[in-house]
């Protein structure tokens, strides 16, 4: 299914992978390398949100630099739009950049704290465009009102701004060139509850109003479940599943993914005792030492001998719902 | 919950009366927590609820004066003890109670554990001086603690340093270095934020397990509605440096009475059930606080707020009995807002959770 890209698929990856080089001794030879993404193939239709979950260290962020050649993939394909972004030289690779761009977890570290927002979210069109300076000032205008920032504020600084509204700057910023593509990577972590809805709420909004196509990265799965269409779920550099929002949610396949729902408290205590919550033994094991056969057989409470000798793919193993596991394999009959 | 039927009579553990503590910042003032009051008892887990900025953590870091003076400066209240106000201690007689009965987890381990010690060592410290160990003993009691908060091959780990021991197993380090004397209070601000979910799962399995086996009473604060849900006992509410709502934790989650919590509990999205169009909000930004409060704190993100919301605090009363009832005075559902008994909903939604 993956090796022919369907044209309605604004993104389409595949076997991206992500090594970085281990190196040690005197002539600091490569001794190893840390798989932070192990061939992860997935598309984005045009206007859906794909939700990409996972635990810390998973990869899930690398794969949104990857995506927009924030840093260089060690192999595989990332078409955007028709165009393969891992082989575009300097220049070219520079005129894609506005159709993608990324929304960061911390707006605190992400803002300049010298530049006003007119400046920040001026910049990429400074980079970008050879419009003058009224053009560009209406554009920031514009795009403030659009996030929901007071017009008045352009000559303020991020400092005098709270959490919730310098992640409006760096919104802004990132719509200034009209993308078609944008990775949020936990765009709303940092934020309080009662401002993180307000957030999730605007990139809805701007997605209906702009068409735009969404990678919301994030570890927290019930607000994924309200933005996404689909949802990946990574483990240790590998995507364990990828399936339609609701039957992830209701019925998840992947034992990894079983767990990782299981462990999410509610917050329904009539309902917390009798609830059967999967508690994982152990860590989860180094990228630098991926233990052989499936990353998730040292902690899976279903793993049987072949899940540590043998690497499962990802496979579609009901419509639309693909998983990497060998209790679904459909060439075989199903062990354990 | 569980454990609620036999802890109703036991004395608080700790009791706090209308506690006050501003930041002097020269210029200005900021009065983080005003008036605060509650209690928890002997094997009781009170879960601390609320967003940054709320006083939630500046309140139990000053009942045990860990916060730095200036600028913090506690200007009123009790902090007591078993009976005893720990706020009129010298410093070093209050020192010797943070560790030995008062014992503490921090949110982030990799800052609140020493880089250049073993975790043997740290381990060791608070038994050599709290509890006059020497060092074989120590180190003895240090491997059992290890052991008991499920460090596999503890012996071995004694050594290591904390950069060796993984988010986990280093906020597992905590728990035990906390756990080390056998405090009477444990209080555990955000343990498990920076944790993921698995992992919290596991250090939350640990911390019911221990709290069983060891009998203490736990302050729990977190901004994770869900993990109140599942750990307390009873759950108190704060926004702007004031408790707004306290009740048993299935009251609150049942009938929630304040505005704030209301709110707060829906603007969270479900993992299961019915999936909304859009997320309910919050509007608006939690208040600073450069004065202390003469009016209701939430009234300018409030729907219910009125000319008297506007002039006055309202105190924090009880409205109803705690549904499991027990007959202590101090339990109970207390709510912080003028417009209590008018608000819809909340009598129709606790009969439909009844029944």
């Amino acid at each position: 299914m993956l090796d022919h890209a369907i044209p309605e698929d604004l993104v389409t990856v595949e076997g991206l992978t992500m090594h970085f080089p281990i190196h040690a001794g005197v002539f600091r030879r490569r001794v190893g390398a840390v798989r932070a993404v192990d061939g992860v193939s997935f598309s984005i239709a045009r206007g859906e949100t794909l939700g990409l979950v996972g635990e810390s260290g998973c990869g899930k962020s690398t794969v949104g630099r990857a995506l927009l050649r924030l840093c260089e993939p060690t192999a595989g394909r990332v078409v955007i739009d028709g165009e393969d972004v891992t082989t575009l030289d300097a220049a070219r690779l520079r005129a894609k950049r506005p159709a993608m761009q990324m929304v960061f977890q911390d707006p605190q570290a992400s803002l300049n704290p010298r530049m006003t927002l007119k400046q920040i979210i001026a910049e990429p069109l400074n980079v970008h465009t050879g419009w003058d300076t009224d053009r560009k000032l209406a554009r920031v205008r514009e795009l403030m009102e659009a996030v929901g920032l007071d017009r008045r504020f352009v000559n303020r600084f991020p400092h005098e701004f709270s959490g919730g509204q310098r992640q409006r700057v760096g919104i802004a910023r990132a719509l200034a060139l009209n993308p078609k593509f944008v990775v949020c990577d936990e765009p709303i972590a940092a934020l309080d509850v009662s401002i993180q809805a307000q957030i999730v709420n605007l990139l809805e909004d701007l997605q209906e109003r702009s068409g735009l196509t969404y990678l919301f990265i994030s570890h927290d799965l019930s607000m994924v479940r309200h933005i996404a269409d689909r949802v990946a779920v990574m483990y240790l550099g590998r995507i364990a599943e990828l399936s339609p929002r609701e039957a992830l949610f209701a019925r998840p396949l992947h034992p990894y993914a079983e767990a990782l729902l299981s462990a999410v408290p509610r917050a329904d205590p009539s309902r917390a005792a009798g609830r059967r919550r999967i508690v994982l033994k152990g860590d989860v094991p180094s990228a630098a030492r991926m233990p052989p056969g499936c990353n998730f057989s040292t902690r899976c409470p279903r793993a049987f001998d072949r899940c540590r000798t043998e690497i499962p793919r990802l496979a579609e193993v009901e419509p639309g719902r693909q998983v990497a596991c060998h209790l679904f394999d459909p060439t075989k009959p199903a062990a354990g | 919950m569980q454990q609620g039927g036999d802890i109703g009579a036991t004395r608080p553990v700790l009791d706090v009366r209308r506690l006050k503590t501003v930041f002097n910042l020269g210029s200005a003032e900021v009065h983080a927590v005003n008036d605060v009051s509650f209690h928890v008892r002997r094997g009781e887990l009170l879960g601390v609820v609320g967003e940054s900025g709320s006083g939630k953590s500046v309140t139990m870091m000053s009942l045990v004066g860990l916060l730095a003076s200036p600028p913090a400066e506690v200007r009123g209240g009790e902090v007591l003890l078993d009976g005893i106000d720990i706020l009129k201690l010298t410093p070093r007689a209050l020192s010797d109670i943070r560790g030995a009965r008062i014992g503490f987890v921090f949110q982030d381990p990799m800052t609140s554990l020493n880089p250049v010690l073993t975790v043997g060592d740290q381990l060791a410290e608070p038994l050599i001086r709290h509890k006059g160990m020497d060092r074989r003993r120590a180190a003895a009691r240090a491997v059992e603690l290890l052991e008991m908060v499920g460090i596999p091959d503890a012996r071995a780990r004694m050594s290591g340093y904390p950069h060796q021991f993984s988010g986990g197993m280093r906020q597992r380090v905590m728990i035990a270095i906390a756990l080390a004397c056998e405090p009477d209070l444990l209080i555990a601000d955000e343990p498990t934020t920076a944790l993921d979910v698995t992992i919290q799962a596991q250090i939350i399995d640990l911390m019911q397990d221990l709290r069983q086996k060891l009998g203490m009473a736990v302050i729990w604060i977190t901004h994770d509605l869900g993990v109140v849900a599942e750990i307390a006992d009873r759950v108190m509410v704060m926004y702007g440096g004031q408790v707004v709502e306290e009740a048993p934790v299935r009251d609150l989650f049942a009938a929630p009475r304040h505005p704030y919590t209301r709110a707060l509990l829906r603007t969270v999205p479900a993992l299961d059930g019915a999936r909304l169009h859009r997320l309910n909000t919050i509007e608006g930004q939690p208040p600073i606080l450069f004065e202390a409060p003469g009016a209701c704190s939430f009234r300018h993100r409030c729907d219910h707020a009125d000319a008297q919301c506007a002039c006055v605090n309202p105190d924090c009363c009880k409205v109803a009995a705690a549904r499991d009832a027990t007959d202590d005075p101090k339990s109970g559902h207390f709510v912080a807002c003028h417009h209590v008994p008018a608000l819809p909903g909340a009598e129709a939604r606790a009969v439909a959770v009844d029944a």
